[in-house]
């Protein structure tokens, strides 16, 4: 399989990212020529065969259900571009 | 005199308790060493306030005999570590700045044993790609140097990726062991390439908690160092239970070191001839040649062994790993953290805050990870490569079952290349690096790259062996024959200094 132009623009909106169009040959060459390397799995006889989910057998841990940390606001939004009485602040989502 | 910054770790370790010389004097050799180095550009960021702080709190503790197991020992981490209230930028524009309020549980629990951290280490952008030169802040250069008509090229050569940072400045003697992470070779190809021991250990070995994310079921952390001995003493404190990684092992840690003259007389290793792969350079072959005759003087046994499905594991990786990617960085939206770039509304400034924030490779795997998951495409791809993944993982077991204790092959398909040699259209030229070393991952297996000589341009060449999980033991026990056998590498003049 692989991408057009348009396959491009869709996906880097999917991830949102901007792409510049003079950016969508370029990407559209180098991934086709990643889904090329990979057009090989295709030959693969996987009837049958469970797909992984877990690395090693190991049971999921578990703990109560319980708080076990909290009450640091000030260190959580430290890093954020904008913030305002510990809240993030984005651009307007709700006209 | 050997200078104090070109002690092996164990050396080191055992002169600070010896009080031959201080931790403080041990801190200074390396700080100085760093600066001396920067063309190298191995550190992002270099802590020397802190590093000093800390030997002084270690020659304290040597003082009243209560050392830790590191007391004193001065360490690299890679930037992919959070350490609390130093910078972490995972080598990304889009991190730059960030202070991480908390520590990741790595490189606490080597604090926790008395390390001292000299500062952090430059990596490709989210540990994405095979020759640090992915990095937003440069590539790293690598302190080896082709030798043509016996002198010393010019040509910058990379240290390989994406622990390039960590293993350029083990190599130059700018630490005496740093933090990795390997999520298809990242430990393991760097190691090689720079004439240095890695090992990237089994699956939840050690916690992921406080690492920034590439590909969860993939990423492990390891120690860089220069001798098999050390890498086993490093190993033993980053490992552990820790109950804020639900996938972390709730395993004891054994006692690696004890394990590293064990010797390998009774053991089976397995070639497997898979890896003899079309247009395999003859001189990886003769090294792999010379790793099987070393162990089988030693007294192993030597056996041909089958894993049918080894070609599959590149292309099912590149499915896998930017899939996962994808979703690790959706985090990344100029909301909680990092680079914020406004836009239109709220979906232009997640568009152009990520346009901005991350580079090429970085953008080409998180649009491979989205397409390989989105809608009509997720059976095709992605459920697929998992279960091409179960099946790399029996042809391993099968192996196992049938009594292999250990896998012999090659780190790399060749030995370190210049800096911007394979900066082809292709990415697929860069990925095929990792070859040898990315099944491992694939199967949550222990693999440690150590090194076995040189090419004929005097460039290191290392060799893999590959575990049963949570067998790193027999790893560092074979590793050590082959670290004896080849000889330390003779590390290169510091022409960097």
């Amino acid at each position: 399989m692989s991408v057009d132009a348009q396959t491009v623009r869709r996906i880097a909106h999917l991830a949102r990212i901007a792409v510049s169009e003079a950016d969508v040959a370029p990407l559209q060459g180098e991934l086709n020529a990643i889904l090329a390397f990979v057009e090989q799995l295709g030959t693969v006889d996987v009837a049958n065969v469970e797909p992984m989910t877990s690395v090693t057998p190991m049971a999921m841990k578990k703990r109560r259900d319980v708080v076990t940390d909290g009450g640091r606001a000030e260190e959580v939004v430290a890093n954020a571009p904008e913030t305002e009485d510990h809240f993030f602040l984005v651009p307007k989502v709700v006209e | 005199m050997t200078e104090l910054n070109e002690l092996t770790l164990a050396e080191a370790r055992d002169g600070l308790k010896a009080r031959t010389f201080s931790a403080r004097e041990l801190t200074q050799a390396h700080i100085a060493a760093v600066e001396k180095a920067r063309a190298l550009n191995a550190y992002l960021l270099e802590t020397p306030d802190r590093a000093l702080t800390m030997a002084e709190v270690s020659d304290a503790k040597i003082a009243r005999g209560e050392a830790r197991p590191l007391e004193g020992l001065p360490l690299g981490i890679k930037d992919l570590f959070c350490t609390h209230g130093v910078v972490t930028t995972a080598g990304s524009r889009i991190l730059e700045g960030f202070e991480p309020h908390y520590e990741s549980a790595v490189t606490h629990n080597l604090w926790r044993d008395g390390a001292v951290m000299l500062g952090k280490l430059n990596l490709d952008e989210f540990a994405m790609g095979s020759s640090n030169e992915t990095s937003a802040y440069g590539d790293v250069i690598s302190p080896w140097r082709r030798q043509e008509n016996g002198t010393l090229s010019e040509t910058p050569i990379v240290p390989g990726g994406s622990s390039g940072g960590s293993a350029a400045a083990v190599a130059a003697h700018l630490c005496l062991g740093a933090t990795a992470t390997d999520t298809g070779g990242s430990i393991r190809q760097p190691a090689a390439f720079t004439g240095t021991v890695g090992i990237k250990p089994t699956y939840g070995r050690c916690s992921r908690w406080g690492t920034v994310a590439f590909a969860s079921s993939l990423d492990q952390a390891g120690p860089i160092a220069r001798t098999v001995r050390d890498c086993a003493i490093l190993l033993g404190s980053m490992a552990g239970p820790d109950a804020r990684d639900t996938t972390c092992a709730d395993l004891p840690v054994p006692d690696f070191e004890a394990a590293v003259s064990r010797g390998v007389k009774g053991l089976t290793i397995g070639i497997p001839k898979e890896y003899r792969v079309e247009g395999m350079l003859a001189e990886i072959q003769k090294l792999w040649d010379e790793g099987a005759k070393w162990l089988a003087a030693a007294g192993a046994r030597i056996v041909e062994i089958s894993l049918p499905h080894t070609r599959y594991a590149l292309p099912a990786y590149y499915i896998v790993a930017p899939a996962e990617a994808s979703s690790n960085l959706a985090r990344y939206d100029g909301v909680r953290y990092g680079l914020r770039v406004p836009g239109r509304d709220i979906a232009g400034m997640y568009e152009n805050t990520r346009a901005a924030g991350f580079g090429r490779e970085v953008k080409r795997r998180i649009m491979i990870g989205t397409y390989v998951l989105s809608a009509g495409y997720y059976d095709a791809y992605y459920v697929r490569a998992q279960k091409i993944r179960t099946l790399i993982k029996r042809d391993f077991e099968q192996a196992y079952a049938a009594g292999v204790d250990a896998i012999l092959t090659p780190a790399t398909p060749s030995a370190a290349f210049g800096i911007g040699e394979k900066a082809s259209a292709d990415p697929v030229e860069m990925y095929l690096n990792d070859v040898f070393t990315v099944t491992v991952n694939m199967a949550g297996l222990p693999g440690i790259a150590v090194p076995a000589g040189l090419d004929a341009q005097g460039l290191p060449l290392g060799l893999q062996l590959i575990g049963r999980p949570f067998d790193e033991e027999t790893l560092f026990a074979t590793a050590q024959v082959i670290e004896e056998a080849a000889g330390r590498t003779a590390l290169p003049r510091a022409w960097w200094a």
